[in-house]
């Protein structure tokens, strides 16, 4: 019998608050572990060894440190490899909030790369350029202002769906494509945010020693873990708060979960999705903003071509079920993943770092993929706990 | 609305007198002065507001839109030099280029078309697209020959759609999400497989491409000839989808099949239609066209196949499906307006180099207008997007 599926709920919110009652920890760690092994057959089918390639990743990623039997030598370059996971876990955690708290409002933000790069244009600007300031307002400032840009940024998608009805996934995806070629003129030859000193080279000038974060972990000449991190474990924390105890978060949640009973109990839906979109491009402009600040000090035409940190917040809020805490740990994964496949960690003679640096999006695109069927996945853990009531299934 | 003028006919005036404002001020007619793309233009917008206030929401703001856009036009076109202006607008060549941007939105539009008609939203366009554009390249260097490159293409854009098929019809995923992790599939897979086969040097240059028809007797036609008379296959190929396309959806019994499971997948079942059969094929459908699209961009257009190179085209041919009301003939107008924008955007450049880079933001900020200014006003088929119920 086939009809449309007109009592369950349909929104993106609906289905994943099914899925958190229904699968708990466990199903995320199926999602990895299946993403995985299909990665490894794409590996093992081109001719490669997986398990080999896998290792080699994973001794790239540092997370060895917390291993408690390995040398102390061992040890001193682990936590070399650790800094740099964490140095790219600090904005994942944040584009992956960009994404989480859209999704909470049954919206999906695409636009996190976006955002991430009017953040990190902001950052390079003001960072270069504020001159005269003392350490801690600079800094400051040119965060809440790169906040302020990403805010506005991801704010035009909000305010097109309120107004207009035009899909987050379209405009936020046309948003992105205007950062980056926005970019690429600000900063490329002629550009009016070139570097003062070569002009053959399109990349930013370098941001002031004033306006850099100070590094906490290993050496600052050789891109220590700045304290940035500190800022997106923070943000976790705002996150969890503004959706989970304050009355415009129940309100958010409320629009989320079914749009036409929210608006039926006088909320403003319109209004939730503008602020919604303005808070995500918040986080996301922050990200971008911490990364220039913390440890790349310029923006080059280059880095915008390949940077994925916003893509990669898609699969990381959808792999932590848009909650604080999974979010943290869906990063730490996606950090990890970049740093063990970057070109830096990884052996070419075991693995070319192009090849892994498309693994990784192939990884990706699986575990997205079975977030989407929830279902499938919380089916296969059934299969292990049969008896169970099937109410308990999202619809 | 007395008589011949109806609100509608008067909101085409507008658009017409919009598109004549930025007319008479470049090549050839040059009107050197802008009071006259002012007067044309406010009169456009003044057309389409009274049609507006008639009640033809749709045509009406088509004709404000257009007026207020010939009137900028018009006033930027006057204050330009001749010289430049001549160099800009040949309309010959901006119309040929117009043909080749807009055929991969076309493809794509038409299958998306298929996918949507038949209630499962297919987001992974962009994806389907990219796989046409990579298994195209490929299967012309191994097989020899780009026909065969071109089934290849069209066959693995087909099983990517399965994919989509399975997850968002038999598993009742979320067609959003599930569209998005295709994309992420296929960037990841073209990316991987054309460094892992082609390496540094990308793909070879000699690989089959698809060839350009001449047409003897158009090509002898002074204008005509010079738009029309030497064109890739592919271009051709596309408009006759996009005449196929109609006629099946909208003429033939499988085509109302097709749009009853878009529509009332319950019906459909009263009625013997298997909406989840009718979907999988649609989906698949869809795959196929969107890379066919993708195959034009590498073996027909640009010659070799570098990642990501689609650059969104897949939204962009979402945009025009959504602008276009799920219907072939106004997706194919729409997927020549953004060919056109992209066309003007790739010669705009002469007037200053400086901010070149910047022109190639022009097709996504229009479809993004465009997007904002008529999905409200555009009805999706009512059943899209929802699972099937089993």
């Amino acid at each position: 019998m086939s009809a449309p599926d007109a009592g369950a709920p349909i929104t993106v919110a609906g289905r994943l608050s099914g899925y958190l009652r229904a699968g708990g920890v466990i199903t995320p760690l199926l999602t990895v572990v299946l993403a995985f092994l299909i990665g490894g057959l794409v590996v093992l089918i081109t001719g490669h060894d997986p398990v080999a390639t896998y290792r080699a990743i994973f001794e790239g990623t540092g997370l060895q440190w917390f291993f408690p039997w390995i040398s102390a030598a061992d040890r001193d370059v682990a936590a070399l490899n650790l800094q740099q996971t964490l140095i790219l876990t600090t904005p994942l955690v944040l584009t992956g909030l960009a994404v989480a708290f859209a999704f909470r409002c049954g919206l999906f933000n695409i636009g996190g790369q976006g955002q991430y790069f009017v953040g990190a244009y902001v950052a390079a600007w003001l960072g270069s350029s504020l001159d005269g300031l003392a350490a801690l307002p600079h800094v400051v400032v040119t965060i809440a202002l790169c906040c302020l840009a990403g805010a506005l940024w991801g704010g035009i998608a909000g305010v097109l769906k309120a107004a207009t009805g035009a899909h987050e996934v379209i405009t936020t995806i046309m948003l992105n494509w205007i950062a980056i070629w926005a970019g690429q003129w600000l900063f490329g030859q002629g550009g009016p945010l070139q570097n003062d000193t070569q002009k053959s080279v399109p990349v930013s000038s370098d941001v002031l020693p004033s306006a850099r974060l100070p590094v906490f972990w290993g050496d600052p000449e050789l891109q220590g873990l700045h304290v940035g991190l500190f800022i997106a474990l923070a943000m976790l924390v705002v996150f969890w708060v503004l959706l989970n105890r304050t009355r415009v978060g129940f309100e958010v949640r409320a629009v989320g979960f079914n749009p036409e009973a929210a608006r039926a109990a006088g909320i403003s839906v319109g209004r939730n999705y503008v602020f919604v979109m303005a808070v995500c491009g918040l986080f996301a402009g922050m990200a971008g903003a911490l990364d220039v600040l913390g440890w790349q000090f310029r923006v080059a035409t280059n880095d915008i071509n390949v940077s994925t940190i916003g893509f990669i917040g898609i699969a990381v809020a959808l792999l932590g079920r848009n909650t604080a805490v999974g979010t943290l740990f869906a990063a730490l994964l996606f950090g990890a993943l970049l740093t063990g496949t970057s070109v830096r960690n990884l052996d070419p003679e075991v693995f070319e770092p192009e090849l892994a640096l498309n693994l990784t999006y192939v990884i990706q695109g699986v575990i997205v993929l079975f977030v989407s069927v929830d279902v499938l996945v919380v089916w296969l853990w059934r299969l292990r706990r049969r008896g169970r009531p099937a109410q308990e299934a999202p619809a | 609305m007395s008589g011949w003028a109806t609100a509608r006919r008067v909101g085409w005036a507008g658009v017409v007198l919009g598109g004549l404002a930025f007319f008479v001020a470049v090549p050839p007619l040059l009107v050197r002065t802008p009071v006259v793309p002012v007067v044309l233009g406010l009169a456009g917008a003044a057309a389409g507001a009274w049609a507006l206030r008639a009640g033809e929401r749709r045509i009406g703001w088509y004709g404000v839109a257009a007026g207020l856009a010939g009137l900028a036009g018009g006033i930027a076109a006057t204050q330009s030099g001749e010289g430049n202006l001549e160099r800009v607008v040949v309309w010959s060549a901006l119309l040929a280029a117009m043909l080749r941007y807009a055929t991969p939105l076309l493809f794509a539009a038409l299958g998306g078309l298929f996918s949507e008609r038949s209630g499962v939203i297919n987001i992974g366009l962009e994806g389907m697209m990219l796989m046409g554009a990579f298994f195209g390249v490929w299967g012309a260097d191994v097989t020899g020959t780009w026909v065969l490159g071109l089934v290849i293409g069209a066959l693995a854009g087909g099983l990517l759609a399965l994919v989509h098929a399975v997850f968002s019809v038999s598993l009742r995923a979320d067609q959003i999400v599930s569209g998005t992790a295709i994309n992420f599939l296929a960037l990841g897979l073209t990316g991987y497989l054309v460094v892992d086969i082609y390496g540094e040097q990308g793909t070879p240059d000699n690989v089959s491409e698809v060839p350009d028809v001449t047409i003897p007797v158009l090509e002898d036609i002074p204008f005509v000839g010079d738009v029309l008379g030497q064109m890739n296959l592919l271009i051709w190929l596309g408009l006759l989808t996009a005449l196929l396309t109609w006629v099946v959806v909208f003429r033939t019994p499988p085509g109302l099949r097709l749009r009853s499971a878009g529509e009332n997948p319950l019906a459909a079942e009263t009625a013997g239609v298997s909406p989840a059969r009718v979907r999988y094929l649609a989906v698949t459908v869809s795959g196929m066209l969107a890379a066919v699209g993708g195959a034009y961009l590498s073996i027909g257009f640009v010659h070799s196949f570098t990642q990501n190179m689609t650059a969104g085209k897949g939204f962009i041919a979402l945009a025009v499906l959504i602008c276009g009301r799920w219907r072939p003939g106004a997706a194919l107008a729409f997927a020549l307006l953004f060919g056109f924008s992209t066309a003007l955007a790739q010669r705009l450049p002469v007037f200053s180099p400086s901010a070149a880079t910047l022109f190639q933001t022009l097709p996504y900020v229009i479809t993004l207008i465009a997007v904002a200014g008529v999905i409200g006003r555009s009805i999706p088929p009512a059943a899209l997007g929802r699972p099937l119920q089993k």
